[in-house]
């Protein structure tokens, strides 16, 4: 595969596409699947060959507002329909050329208009299964470029430049990360994906490697090309099975059209990569776990240094980044480092993918540029909280993450913004909580989440999240004292600074925001033995009679 | 890398010393007596850096590092015994000692229990957290040794000396976080394992879950010692 081959079947998919007049899209991420949107596909498909029309139907990745799912955009009018069922199908079909189906179609450009799309460009335009649609939207030529004009040395620096962070959650600078590894010695290295994306409620990575696979295969293969590596692993979990089989296929179709294998492009450059899976542990997102899984051991941190970048996958050099990072590489490397560099917040660059849930009007996948404000993404683009509540409170980060009170909501997002509000960036889960959240009981959750993904390896976690647990729903029974919640701050303290991964160093982080933002609930459940919420249900005291 | 050693020197609690590159800061605190507590680590086997007693202070980073694996570098200062590392030892102790049953006064341990010392070196008087009390199993199945999962710290010792210097790997960790136990082949009773009795196990336990079957009821001392000699011999050949 040559840059004018590229470029000649990108050609022929434009002219393919050149046929039809119109073409309808339908959201085939998960949502929008399990409300029916095959069927809705089939007789789309059905409807379209009997109306004579020249229509094209094609199903895509995730289109972002997965609450209004099934979705159907329209082409070249752009119009959006949603909760389409098959039974829309006809007057969908009819409707072109002539007005829209109004009772379908929605308005939905506050949603969109903010949001600034670079790692989603793909999303709701190219059948995740079909390479030549990748082809078609400008893919693989940044992978091709940097084979064939640019050194090693060149993508690191473009990639330095533009000043992109890490998106699996600490925001470590992806080319001092290259960097390290190309300066590592050696003739064997590894690039990882870490696609074990197991944070409650995010999907980012998720519906990225579900509807634009290829997009994370080039950038892996051009992180490859820069740090000298010459195989690959996507680790993903085995939760994710849509995207496995995604990544399957496109790995073949890659692989067919020769851009992944040996001699690509001509070139000395030899690369190849393999899936695997994950069993179901979040502990193995960390990155030393990680490489104990793929490497086939019980999936435990190490100590680190040394760091992967130095002694990795069975002891060698190994670069590890998150899926939206590597979604990121192509389009950085097509633009520009510039370009990126000019997205965003002073320190944080680019635009960051949100998984938008809990109270919220839109719920979905929305992509934003970093230093949007918060309120930006809730009122705005999430269209604010349903059924007259009042907003509390923003969790982002997941369980290694914090609440935001919604007095803070002009805080712009940033890796350091965050950090400083207490909470954390992380991969991209953001769950928006009502008056009728009870933020103790929120803290409890995640920390039963972290307490049942402990590895179990050392002690500040493994017993330390356990008593956490314990102190918190002593607080939610109402049976706790302030003597309790001390020693619960002191536990966080220890664990957080004591453990041996990051998973346990910000395993008290929902205690410790909650505490810091909402102390007065706390003091409610222990003192007055109510939850201001109504939702811990503390039996009413005994009156002891004198 | 070349063969020549290089000598570094570093500053551990305000004591000038000298290290060879990539000794650990506990091996270099050792070899200047300078004590620093530990409860997984055991000369002789690898460090897994999992029980967080050994954390010490480095000027200029806020991170704490586990001596036993972090490497010296020139003009480190090191700190082993600061007002924070107390409190924080002191609180994993506790977690430890509510973690599971550890009630000294019926232990066949009692006496020569790493756990015991650590808590009486620092000067844990009681508990404030609750106890959990699991009620795990006994295994009493292999005829010279008993397993008492109740009394186990999870310090993974006994995996690493069956895999590492017996080269058996009838030990492994089984399950998740608070429900990890140590088990032997594929959870197998001990007596119907592949385990070659050589009781290396036994000895490198800190703690009373692993025990000689012939001394319950009295004093148990281990003797961990044979290790580092058995280490050296083997290289001698």
């Amino acid at each position: 595969m040559t840059i004018e081959e590229l470029e000649q079947i990108a050609t022929s998919v434009r002219q393919e596409h050149e046929k039809y007049d119109y073409e309808v899209n339908v959201c085939m991420d998960l949502a929008c699947a399990s409300q029916g949107a095959d069927r809705l596909r089939e007789a789309l498909v059905k409807e379209a060959e009997a109306s004579g029309k020249k229509v094209l139907v094609r199903r895509t990745g995730c289109m972002g507002p997965c609450s209004s799912g099934p979705l159907v955009r329209v082409d070249p009018s752009e119009t959006l329909y949603r909760h389409v069922h098959s039974d829309h199908a006809e007057s969908i079909v009819s409707s072109l050329g002539g007005e829209p189906v109004a009772e379908l179609q929605c308005d939905l450009s506050d949603h969109f208009d903010k949001q600034v799309r670079v790692v989603l460009e793909n999303a709701g335009y190219i059948d995740p299964e079909k390479i030549d649609d990748y082809i078609g939207r400008d893919g693989y030529k940044a992978l091709l470029t940097a084979l064939t004009e640019m050194t090693p040395n060149g993508v690191i620096h473009r990639i330095t430049e533009s000043g992109l962070r890490g998106r699996g959650g600490g925001g470590y600078p992806t080319g001092l990360k290259w960097g390290t590894v190309s300066k590592a010695g050696g003739d064997m290295k590894y690039v990882v994906c870490n696609g074990d994306e197991g944070d409650p409620g995010a999907f980012m990575d998720r519906s990225v490697m579900e509807g634009d696979p290829h997009r994370v295969i080039e950038g892996m293969a051009i992180a490859a090309y820069a740090v000298g590596a010459s195989k690959g692993f996507i680790y993903v979990r085995a939760e994710y099975p849509v995207a496995v089989s995604r990544l399957t296929t496109a790995l073949r179709e890659a692989r067919r059209r020769g851009l992944l294998g040996n001699n690509i492009c001509g070139t000395t450059f030899n690369f190849d990569m393999e899936i695997r899976l994950g069993a179901g542990a979040f502990v193995c997102g960390e990155e030393t776990a990680l490489i104990a899984s793929i490497e086939g051991r019980r999936g435990t941190p190490k100590p680190r240094p040394p760091y992967p970048a130095v002694s990795g996958l069975w002891g060698k050099p190994t670069l590890i980044n998150n899926v939206e990072t590597y979604a990121n590489i192509a389009p950085i490397m097509r633009n520009g480092g510039k370009w990126f560099f000019n997205m965003g917040s002073e320190r944080s660059k680019g635009t960051k993918v949100f998984a938008l849930t809990g109270k919220i009007t839109n719920t979905g996948l929305v992509e934003v540029p970093m230093g949007i404000k918060l309120w930006e993404i809730i009122d705005v683009i999430g269209g604010g909280v349903p059924d007259g509540h009042k907003l509390k409170a923003v969790q982002t980060g997941g369980p290694s993450g914090g609440c935001i009170p919604a007095e803070m909501l002009d805080l712009g997002v940033s890796y350091d913004a965050l950090m400083a509000a207490g909470s954390i960036m992380g991969s991209g889960g953001m769950i928006v909580m009502d008056d009728t959240s009870c933020m103790v009981n929120v803290a409890r959750f995640f920390v039963e989440f972290c307490m049942t993904e402990s590895c179990g390896k050392c002690i500040p976690c493994r017993a330390g999240t356990a008593q956490m647990y314990t102190l918190l729903s002593r607080f939610c029974d109402g049976s706790g004292t302030m003597e309790e919640l001390e020693l619960l701050e002191e536990l966080c303290d220890t664990i957080k600074e004591t453990s041996l991964c990051g998973l346990g160093m910000t395993a008290p982080n929902p205690v410790l925001s909650t505490l810091k933002y909402f102390r007065n609930e706390y003091i409610e459940h222990i003192v007055h033995k109510r939850c201001p919420a109504g939702v811990c249900n503390i039996k009413a005291p005994v009156e002891v009679l004198a | 890398m070349s063969d020549a050693v290089e000598v570094k020197t570093l500053i551990i609690d305000e004591q000038e010393v000298s290290a060879r590159r990539g000794q650990t800061i506990l091996e270099v605190a050792r070899e200047n007596d300078i004590y620093i507590p530990t409860l997984c680590h055991m000369e002789g086997l690898s460090d897994v850096g999992a029980c967080r007693m050994c954390l010490v202070e480095i000027k200029g980073s806020k991170k704490l590092l586990p001596a036993c694996v972090a490497t010296v570098f020139e003009g480190m200062e090191v700190s082993t015994n600061t007002e924070r590392l107390k409190r924080h030892r002191h609180t994993i102790l506790e977690l430890l000692f509510a973690e599971r049953n550890h009630i000294c006064s019926v232990c066949v341990a009692n006496g020569h229990c790493e756990l015991q010392t650590l808590g009486q070196e620092q000067g844990l008087t009681h508990i404030r957290l609750p106890y959990r009390n699991p009620g795990l199993t006994v295994d009493a199945s292999n005829e010279r040794f008993t397993v008492d999962h109740n009394r186990c710290i999870l310090c993974t010792r006994c995996v690493r000396v069956c895999a590492e210097i017996e080269g058996a790997h009838v030990w492994d960790v089984m399950g998740r976080g608070i429900n990890s136990i140590v088990i032997t082949d594929l959870h197998d009773d001990w007596g119907a394992s592949s385990c070659t009795r050589c009781g290396k196990c036994v000895q490198v336990c800190p703690t009373g879950a692993l025990f000689d079957k012939s001394r319950v009821g009295t004093d148990h001392p281990k003797n961990p010692e044979f290790l580092p000699y058995l280490n050296l011999m083997r290289e001698a050949q």
